[in-house]
């Protein structure tokens, strides 16, 4: 009836998980009663869950992956805590089974559940605006993107308290990964939310690609996009080439454990390079998934706060195509100890290094943008030029890695866990930070506090150097990842530096809830009333904060590279008064969270062998999206005469703040 | 807001006007090429794993070429009375579409049940997908474009009943389109897995 | 040799940093005790170098523009259409490729010349020692010796030793940092290195690539000894009373444990590396088949090719026929990471 899930799957023996699941139960309940007893849930389900908005779902994108960066930062101070502890033999507080599902869970919901969602949720909210468009190309598929991606959010939240999460590593190497070798759930909750988000990140990716490329308002040539636009169409190519690539994979690696096939086992002909091989040619790209858009927001932030156009466009558009097409002939250097010949190894890191010449090229581009600019110190422009300094220091142990003969010593060391947060610390989550603070008012109509926005910075900033060097160091110690304990004494003081930063670390995302809480509470003063609060550049800027739903009461029409800055400069007045008209747009939805409810239910069921709760699933999910597509009634227009009331309001609002700002 | 406001379309900008069918059949190529991706990641796992038969039989063994011929000619046959349809409905033929529609279901069909058929006798006689890395990734691959042609076959069904209830319209011209494009990728894929599987198998 | 010393010399000065920076700690890869180790630490060092031209003046102008062309500042230059300069292109384009260049002949040097799979040159003649990474401890066979030892591994100084590596079980990576190149263990595959050692003395070892529960005490102690030491080491093993028979004592030593103590066999099987390669190479016992093990596994990435040993009637993994392999280091059922599967029958 319930297939392998009884009641012992509830770990009521971890103490740790215990007080975590009555912390999160607290929590939800909590939750459920405020909305409750404020009548909010019908405003959520209207406003927001069906909502097809792309400013609203970017928003959502960003509140999940918040959320998930609570849960995986907290494993990374529960691992770092554990290493400080379990030195020269002593075994610290979590025995392997459960520091390995933490390093695991770490790595996923990290990649996964938290930059994955912030890039796609910054994309969301800010290329449809970037382009002049009034919404995505898609916006039903939009909403279920964002609903799968929940779906397997809350997939890897329930193994948490139900069963296991896999103690495989975040890439599940197989045969470990195989049913031999892993006979629990926790792989088989690693390959549903896998495939459940990953199916809505690929339809993400279709989406903005055909977005960016069918939707741009009048005059937008490719080569007058926004550089943050280019480096989203970029990402999203690479989504839409490689997250097949995963499915496919996933789904091999499904088959051997379900079915008892032999893609990647020990024996009857199965081949396990060929796993490490697949799940590479898609893993290396989607580092640059997460890379390139955070590019596009340096781009943004430096020529904005610097008052000055960015310097080299062409060369940067160029770049960023080049790191796109080579980010395809790179994977092998993931595996140089596999054992491939001399000749193979040195081709693939002489592949990987010629990526370091876009990249550097790029990194000269910004510091050229701020020299003879006027640069505003704020805090995008902090988490900016704390990217330059750190994404290059990861960009050269990057490098070094990349070299055959000396990634033979420094491959699977510390080395590397400290190369990639050097790269994914100091460029996407410093990008992202950079661009959250950028682009808040636009989604929000109020800017967040500087004086906590820098506070969070530096302690990111300094606690990720606390936290790193000691691993660099480390490596040339001889200490390898996803170990639990270690015989060294000597590697302890190191180790315990490191829990000191990550400490520093949590200090940094304290800053941001307290930024949250405190610009939400003076949210009259920072009021963006302009709809242009930094002298912004791009057309996101020329409507007002926050956007309206339609986005702009007229198209605009584009002349130039940074059309709305040239705009500014020839006259400040308002010179259009031509009559509004009316606006088609989509409709909410319920298919999205529906057909994302009935794969939740699909997953949790395939997990837990539960046949006949799996059909219900399947056949839930096939029943709703069949029924959507018997539903004509997906759009309306907006009559002229609503949208001219609703941008009269807006100027009345506009007037009157300015008015009072004048008064004090 | 009721429907009938979409027929205000008219006084909407000229440039505000997406081309909509334009950018939803431009969307499903897009897609086309994703699913080709996974299509071309079992190819390579196919031949990687080939040899990896483990004592069980081999390519040569276990293909009957006259069996997959048939198959290929049913498939062949139904892209083209897809066409057909597509040229009825160009030229406003309601019901010749859905009579081509309905023939490319039967012949869709039978494809399935002879691969259905192949399938289970392979199983029958201990070849199985568990028997080898070989055949893992040979049932996979056939398996898997299977799977897509059973979802062309819902599909054409949906569209039989649109096409009745709804007729040709806005919603159903574009619809029609992007089926046929996926029949036909699944024809050309078909001739991939034909020539590369089991005629290469067989040779 | 002469490049070599070039490196060396460029490298000291950073090197010197380093040794400061890691003072009071012994480090295995900045103190190599090995040719392999010592040419990639004047690797290292060289890239580092070699980078450095690049990250310094990066770091340098980011300070230096961000704090000269802040707001405020009313000395500064502000040109705020200015976004062109063919000069600044040309530099920036052309710096990073030379660098890259550099490092590219670099990288095709090393590849080639560090290859793993070389035979290293030496006067002494080159002995042969066979790695099996079990659960999770490290089994060392001497074929030449006809011995084996368990989580200890001796060989003599200034001999070029080719490790020859391979798997029992899932994929892990031998290791031995002081000596430089790692390399992955992989059931099934004859994977080499070639390392030499040219200080006496004893260095850990370690399995890098994580391989379930027991991965952190999957260490060993490399001794490397004066050849009297060694011989001497050799007849001690030779004494102790356990022999390593194929399958019977190799299945009860495959079992899982964690923090495997060191173990001694006075004799092997005369072909025990091949009998565990080829093991994984059929079906299986499975079915009744009795499979051709010359149907060996395709590899595409190793020239090595295993030649079929003598066929064996049971195989190491097979955990369809084989007893459930609950052991005393699991004390619970969650330990039981290894039990085999209930649920999926591999049938035919």
């Amino acid at each position: 009836m319930f297939g392998k899930l009884s009641l012992e799957a509830i770990p009521y023996h971890e103490p740790i998980i215990m007080v975590v699941a009555a912390f999160m139960a607290i929590g939800g309940i909590a939750l459920v009663g405020a909305l409750t007893y404020y009548r909010k849930w019908g405003w959520l389900w209207n406003e927001w869950f069906t909502s097809v908005d792309h400013k609203k779902l970017g928003i959502m994108y960003f509140i999940v992956a918040l959320v998930m960066l609570l849960r995986g930062f907290a494993d990374a101070i529960m691992m770092r805590t554990q290493l400080a502890m379990a030195a020269g033999g002593a075994a610290g507080y979590l025995p392997p089974e459960h520091y390995d599902q933490i390093f695991t869970a770490h790595g996923v919901i990290m990649i996964f559940f938290v930059a994955m969602p912030m890039v796609i949720g910054l994309m969301n909210l800010v290329v449809p605006l970037q382009i002049g468009a009034r919404d995505v190309a898609f916006p039903f598929l939009n909403n279920l993107s964002f609903w799968l991606f929940a779906a397997a959010a809350i997939l890897v939240n329930i193994s948490l308290v139900v069963g296991e999460f896999a103690k495989t590593g975040w890439l599940a190497y197989a045969p470990l990964s195989g049913i031999e070798f892993s006979p629990g759930v926790g792989v088989d909750y690693w390959i549903w939310a896998l495939q459940i988000s990953g199916v809505g990140t690929t339809l993400t990716g279709i989406n903005f690609f055909v977005t960016i490329l069918k939707m741009r308002t009048k005059g937008m040539t490719l080569f007058r996009m926004p550089i943050f636009t280019w480096t989203s169409l970029c990402a999203n190519i690479l989504i839409i080439a490689s997250f097949p690539i995963l499915t496919a994979t996933v789904a091999l690696l499904t088959l051997d454990r379900y079915l008892g096939m032999h893609f990647f086992t020990n024996d009857f002909g199965g081949n396990m390079m060929m796993y490490v091989n697949l799940i590479w040619a898609w893993g290396h790209p989607e580092v640059y998934i997460l890379i390139l858009p955070a590019f596009g927001v340096f781009s943004e932030v430096i020529s904005t706060f610097a008052r000055k156009r960015l310097f080299g466009y062409m060369t940067m558009v160029w770049a960023t195509i080049a790191i796109t097409l080579l980010s395809f002939i790179v994977w092998l250097h993931h595996f140089f100890t596999m054992g491939a010949g001399a000749n193979v190894n040195a081709f693939f890191g002489i592949m990987t290094m010629i990526i370091a010449i876009p990249t550097g090229v790029k990194v000269f581009n910004w510091l050229f943008t701020i020299y003879r600019g006027s640069l505003e110190l704020t805090s995008p422009v902090l988490w900016t030029l704390g990217f330059i300094i750190t994404f290059t220091l990861g960009g050269m142990t990057g490098v070094m890695l990349a070299v055959p003969a000396a990634n033979f010593v420094l491959h699977n060391s510390l080395f590397v866990i400290a190369h990639f947060h050097n790269v994914i610390i100091g460029g996407v989550v410093f990008g992202m930070m950079a661009g959250l603070t950028f682009w808040f008012p636009k989604a929000f109509g109020f800017t967040l506090s500087e004086k906590w926005g820098k506070r969070s910075f530096w302690c990111w900033f300094i606690g990720f150097y606390v936290a790193f060097m000691p691993l660099y160091v480390l490596a040339f110690f001889g200490a390898v990842r996803r170990m639990q304990s270690y015989a060294n004494p000597e590697w302890q003081p190191w180790m315990i530096l490191a829990w000191v930063g990550a400490v520093i670390i949590m200090m940094g995302i304290a800053c941001t809830i307290i930024q949250f809480w405190v610009s939400i509470r003076d949210r009259q003063q920072n009021a963006d009333v302009t709809g242009d609060p930094w002298d912004g550049r791009t057309l996101e800027w020329s409507t007002s904060s926050p956007a309206p739903f339609y986005n702009f009461a007229r198209l605009p029409e584009v002349g130039d590279i940074d059309s709305f800055w040239s705009q500014k400069q020839r006259s400040n007045e308002q010179l259009e008064d031509a009559p509004y008209t009316d606006i088609h747009m989509p409709r909410n939805t319920v298919a999205g969270p529906v057909i994302s409810l009935f794969a939740l239910v699909l997953g949790f069921a395939l997990v837990w062998h539960i046949w006949w709760l799996a059909a219900v699933g399947l056949i839930g999910v096939m029943a709703s999206f069949i029924a959507r597509v018997f539903n004509d009634d997906v759009d309306y227009y907006v009559p002229a005469a609503d949208v001219e009331r609703i941008e009269r309001k807006h100027q009345l609002e506009r007037e009157q703040q300015l008015g009072m700002e004048a008064q004090a | 807001m009721a429907t009938d406001t979409l027929h205000h379309g008219a006084v909407a900008e000229p440039h505000e006007h997406h081309d909509a069918a334009g950018t939803k059949v431009f969307g499903f190529w897009v897609y086309l090429m994703s699913d080709l991706v996974i299509f071309g990641s079992l190819f390579a796992t196919y031949a990687v794993l080939m040899k990896g038969t483990a004592g069980g039989p081999t390519a040569a063994d276990i293909f009957e070429l006259p069996f997959v011929l048939v198959e290929t000619f049913l498939l062949l046959v139904s892209s083209f009375t897809f066409g057909m349809g597509v040229l009825a409905m160009n030229a406003n033929r309601i019901n010749q579409v859905k009579a081509w529609l309905a023939v490319t279901f039967l012949l869709g069909a039978a494809f399935v049940g002879m691969e259905v058929y192949e399938f289970q006798h392979l199983i029958h006689q201990g070849y199985g997908p568990d028997r080898s890395a070989f055949l893992s990734s040979f049932f996979t691959l056939v398996g898997t474009h299977g799977l897509h042609v059973t979802f062309g076959l819902i599909w054409i069904l949906v569209m039989l009943v649109q096409l009745s209830t709804k007729g040709l319209n806005d919603m159903t011209r574009p619809r029609i389109l992007c089926l046929s494009l996926f029949w036909h990728f699944l024809d050309i894929v078909w001739i991939c897995v034909f020539s590369f599987v089991y005629l290469m198998g067989v040779l | 040799m002469q490049r070599h010393s070039l490196w060396r010399r460029r490298g000291t000065l950073v090197l010197l940093a380093l040794c400061l920076f890691l003072a009071g700690c012994s480090s295995a890869l900045l103190d190599p005790k090995g040719q392999i180790g010592v040419e990639q630490r004047s690797l290292i060092l060289t890239s580092f170098g070699l980078m450095l031209i690049v990250v310094i003046p990066v770091i340098a102008m980011t300070l230096l523009f961000g704090w000269r062309y802040r707001r405020n500042n009313p000395l500064a230059k502000y040109l705020p259409d200015w976004a062109h300069s063919n000069a600044i292109e040309a530099v920036i384009w052309v710096v990073p490729c030379a660098i890259i260049a550099v490092l590219a002949l670099l990288t095709w040097k090393t590849s080639h010349s560090l290859d793993p799979h070389k035979p290293l040159e030496s006067d002494v003649a080159a002995m042969e020692i066979q790695a099996v990474a079990l659960d999770w401890k490290w089994l060392f066979i001497y074929p030449e010796q006809g011995i084996a030892s368990v989580n200890e591994v001796a060989f003599p100084v200034d001999t070029p030793v080719r490790f020859r590596v391979s798997s029992g079980s899932v994929m892990n990576a031998f290791f031995i940092p002081h000596l430089g190149s790692q390399i992955y263990a992989m059931a099934g595959m004859d994977n080499d290195v070639h390392l030499i050692a040219d200080e006496i003395g004893s260095y850990p070892g370690r399995s890098t690539n994580y391989s379930g529960a027991g991965f952190s005490g999957m260490t060993f102690e490399a001794k490397v000894t004066s050849p009297a030491d060694f011989d001497a080491w050799v007849e001690g093993v030779r004494s102790a009373p356990e022999t390593l028979s194929y399958p019977e004592r190799y299945e009860t030593l495959a079992e899982p444990s964690e923090f495997h103590p060191v173990e001694y066999f006075s004799a092997v099987s005369p072909t025990l590396y091949e009998s565990i390669l080829t093991s994984f190479h059929t079906g299986g016992g499975h079915g009744g088949h009795s499979d051709a093990i010359g149907d060996a596994h395709e590899n595409h990435v190793y020239e090595n090719h295993v030649e079929p040993g003598e066929l064996e009637s049971a195989h190491a993994n097979d955990h369809a026929t084989a007893p459930s392999h609950e052991t005393n280091h699991h004390a619970s059922g969650e330990h039981a990471l290894r039990s085999h599967p209930t649920n999926v029958e591999a049938g035919g």
